[in-house]
């Protein structure tokens, strides 16, 4: 288990490098010179030398990179050119808006996905199974923006349940700011649950035909049990690894439904700072999101050894 | 009222499909307290779901559509899943085939085990803990009480069935459903576990149901069989008139198949020459957990003359498939040689082999998955030729129709594998191996994934091809009845080690080894010569 878990990190910690390597190198392949870019085009060579020498874009890129690097390990992330505010605080506080929605999303979404995939697996051919999976299916083919829009359209304008524009922190008033993130998460939960149903069912199917359950059904085991206990354990491994990767892209792209919802995400100042060429908050965006995948893989890894006591022989 | 009543009476018992197509056409059987019987037939003769239907636990879809099932003065066909429920454990426990898929992989044994005692007893968590170990012990596995926090990824096959074993027989049941419960362990692990689940029922007091294609094990434990096939019972009676004095023709048929051959072995055809010879033969394996060499095959020494046939044979985990692998330079090997007509075969895949390679030729132990399903008969059969640059497309296609009619599929070369059976399918995978005419054909268990019957056709099918084209071949096998039919000479393999070697008939009629005369005494044959003295010796009174 030690060695499993060993072997987990360091492989996390060469991934980490690779996408640290990788950001700046992206950044810095784009072209065009940052400084004329920041400062426009009026601006004088002298000036423009100022602000290389502040910036240390005269010094050559390895030992730029260390630099980077060294300031991304003290916490500096540099400043917003288009701004001027640190890139750090900025991305942490648009990063929490993201994570409350789709971590909430896909708790919900999980909730709702493995009951409904084991029972359709359990009543395979049966109009149940047929009924779950055509609306498995359904929601997973609906675009995300367009069941936004129908969402906001129906319990916004129509029933005037919730707000439709806008957005208030979780400090600031919480009952407000839960009735701003009702519309994104339902949005999302539906949308997760329907490739989540359906690899749930999948799996199920596969350990349902297996003689360990014909075994347990042979001890007098009633149906509940044989779902919970001998089918859903064994079962779960794919879907876990589905989880991960669902949240590991959502943590990074909401930018969609961040931009239907008018949600301060993320996703969208990642979109904005593109546009904008605003770099060190582009590159610590990016820089985030691939280190939130990393470790959210990580914890899926850690977890297969508590589900099947197999992978902690590697 | 119940005392009089056999334990079992199953009476015109019906199965259908959901389309209505019949399964099961009105099947009787009948299974008194504590006796010992058997379902006999091959696949798809239904033996499985008559048992099955015992305990309701049929494939979804599968319904019972007719008849009583009487199992303890109750008719459990016509009880609700709830008190289907209370029956199945205490009252009718099952064992089933693949002990490596009985047990849940990620619970531990321990709580397998005391699932079933919670549910049907009341007794307290250390009670069952303290009945699980007794169990255990009984089972003959070392250190109980560390086998109940292992899982079973832990565990060979054979100790897998004895758990399996244990856990079923701790509830004491009436009737003890085993469904092929040996036929994916090997022969001695294979008696092993009968011996213990025959043993334990006889103290217990519990009724078998052995379901099974094999008359030699039903000729070894059983008072009385049934035989069926498609669907319908055959024949049945006392096991010892069926065996000796089957009225049914397909019931001898059976009973051939199983039998010791009388047929000697084909003669040597070809040269007395050295073909493929190993000296010193090493491989071994790392494990990677422990770190430790591990020598499957050990310094072996072995030659198989041309036109010969030699039988490997062996427990698992003796080393025999590996052996036959590393003899075609398939497995790296750490030490020896392996010449093929002086030369020596390297490892590697480079030109060096090229002529060994062309002239040796593997069969693979399952068809269902050494075919590639994707592609026609004619096809896979084709493969082989690809670099066989004197022969024209027509030439090859020539040989192909007349390879496919020598193992008698003339008409099969537009098919799919998964349109065959399995019989068929072996017939494919040999049609494969000789299409390109070669010297030597290593053949790991080519028949132990076939029914009784059709492993002496594809057994018989590889004799006389031998004869007519008389190359030689390396019969890997744990079946010594198979072995019989087709080696000259046998080699027994344990641990890595040759054991014992010599002609075949000294070896299995007098084997010298210990090893050897166990293997020979747990193989399931039937042997028409000594009628009443195997069976009296064997079967518990």
């Amino acid at each position: 288990m030690a060695a499993y878990l060993l072997k987990r990190l360091g492989m996390s910690a060469i991934t980490l490098s690779l996408v640290a390597v990788t950001v700046f190198v992206l950044i810095r392949l784009v072209p065009g010179d940052a400084a004329s870019l920041m400062l426009g085009e009026s601006a004088t060579e002298a000036q423009l030398e100022i602000l290389r020498q502040r910036w240390g874009l005269d010094q050559p890129l390895p030992i730029q990179f260390l630099y980077w690097v060294g300031d991304v390990l003290r916490g500096d992330l540099g400043t917003s050119t288009r701004t001027g505010q640190a890139v750090l605080p900025l991305i942490l506080d648009r990063f929490q808006v993201s994570a409350v929605i789709v971590l909430v999303a896909m708790s919900l979404a999980v909730l709702i996905a493995i009951p409904a995939g084991l029972f359709a697996a359990w009543r395979q051919n049966s109009l149940s199974d047929f009924l779950v999976v055509t609306l498995a299916t359904l929601l997973l083919s609906v675009p995300s923006f367009w069941l936004g829009l129908l969402m906001l359209l129906l319990f916004g304008l129509k029933l005037g349940w919730l707000p439709v524009l806008g957005y208030v922190g979780f400090n600031e008033d919480f009952l407000r700011a839960i009735s701003f993130i009702v519309l994104p998460v339902a949005t999302l939960a539906l949308i997760e649950a329907g490739v989540l149903i359906r690899m749930a069912r999948a799996s199920a199917i596969e350990i349902l035909r297996l003689e360990y359950v014909a075994h347990a059904r042979a001890k007098g085991v009633s149906e509940w049990k044989v779902l919970a206990k001998h089918v859903l354990p064994n079962a779960f491994g794919p879907t876990l690894t589905l989880i991960g990767l669902l949240l590991g892209n959502l943590l990074g792209g909401i930018a969609v439904l961040e931009t239907v919802f008018t949600l301060p995400g993320i996703g969208r100042l990642l979109v904005d700072s593109i546009y904008a060429r605003d770099y060190p908050v582009v590159q610590g965006c990016l820089l985030l999101t691939a280190s939130v995948f990393v470790m959210i893989n990580l914890v899926v890894d850690l977890l297969y050894p508590v589900f099947d006591p197999r992978v902690a022989r590697v | 009222m119940t005392q009089d009543m056999p334990l079992l009476r199953i009476e015109n018992l019906e199965v259908s499909a959901p389309g209505g197509m019949k399964i099961l056409h009105g099947i009787d059987y009948t299974l008194d307290r504590g006796t010992i019987g058997a379902l006999v037939g091959e696949s798809g003769s239904g033996k499985t779901m008559a048992a099955r239907s015992i305990i309701k636990l049929l494939p979804p879809g599968l319904s019972i559509t007719g008849g009583r099932i009487m199992l303890a003065g109750e008719d459990v066909a016509a009880a609700s899943l709830r008190r289907l429920r209370q029956v199945r454990g205490p009252v009718a426990g099952m064992v089933f085939q693949e002990p490596m898929v009985t047990l849940n992989p990620v619970m531990t044994i321990g709580t397998q085990m005391a699932e079933a005692m919670r549910l049907h007893t009341s007794l307290t968590r250390d009670e069952i803990r303290q009945r699980s170990v007794e169990m255990l012990e009984r089972v003959q596995l070392r250190d109980p009480r560390s086998v109940l926090t292992a899982y079973p990824h832990e565990f060979s096959g054979g100790m897998r069935q004895r758990i399996l074993l244990a856990s079923v027989m701790m509830l004491r049941p009436k009737l003890l459903i085993a469904d092929e419960p040996t036929t994916a362990l090997d022969t001695l692990s294979q008696r092993e576990v009968l011996d213990l689940m025959l043993e334990l029922a006889r103290d217990f007091d519990t009724a078998v149901l052995l379901i099974t294609h094999n008359l030699g094990l039903v000729d070894r434990y059983t008072e009385h069989t049934a035989v069926l096939r498609e669907g319908r019972v055959v024949e049945s009676g006392s096991t010892a008139s069926i065996v000796r004095r089957p009225a049914n023709a397909y019931t001898k048929e059976l009973i051939a198949a199983a039998s010791k051959g009388d047929l000697s072995p084909p003669p040597r055809s070809g040269a007395n020459r050295q073909l493929l010879e190993a000296r010193g033969l090493t491989v071994s394996y790392r494990n990677r957990a422990t770190g430790k060499e591990f020598e499957a095959v050990s310094k072996l020494d072995i030659s198989v003359g041309e036109g010969e046939t030699v039988a490997v044979v062996g427990g698992s985990g003796s080393g025999k498939t590996t052996l036959g692998r590393a003899m075609l330079g398939l497995v790296a090997r750490t030490a020896g040689t392996v010449e093929f007509l002086g030369k020596e075969i390297v490892d590697d895949s480079g030109k060096a082999n090229r002529e060994a390679r062309l002239a040796c030729q593997l069969i693979f132990q399952d068809p269902y998955s050494s075919l590639d399903p994707r592609q026609r008969v004619s096809r896979i059969v084709r493969e082989p030729l690809r670099h066989v640059p004197v022969m024209s497309d027509a030439q090859k296609d020539e040989r192909v129709r007349e390879v496919l009619g020598e193992v008698g599929l003339a008409n099969f070369g537009n098919r799919y594998p998964h349109q065959l059976s399995g019989g068929q399918r072996q017939r494919v995978a040999i049609a494969r191996a000789l299409v390109r005419r070669p010297r030597l054909v290593v053949a790991d268990e080519p028949v132990s994934a076939l029914d009784m019957t059709i492993q002496a056709q594809v057994l018989d099918l590889i004799r006389k091809l031998q004869s007519q084209h008389g190359f030689a071949c390396l019969f890997i096998s744990h079946d010594l009845t198979a072995v019989r039919r087709v080696a000259q000479r046998v080699v027994v393999m344990q641990a890595g080690r040759i054991v014992e070697e010599g002609p075949a008939g000294r070896v299995l009629d007098a084997p010298a080894h210990d090893y050897t005369r166990a293997l020979v005494e747990a193989s399931p044959s039937i042997d028409p010569q000594s009628k009443a003295a195997s069976a009296e010796t064997a079967r518990p009174v």
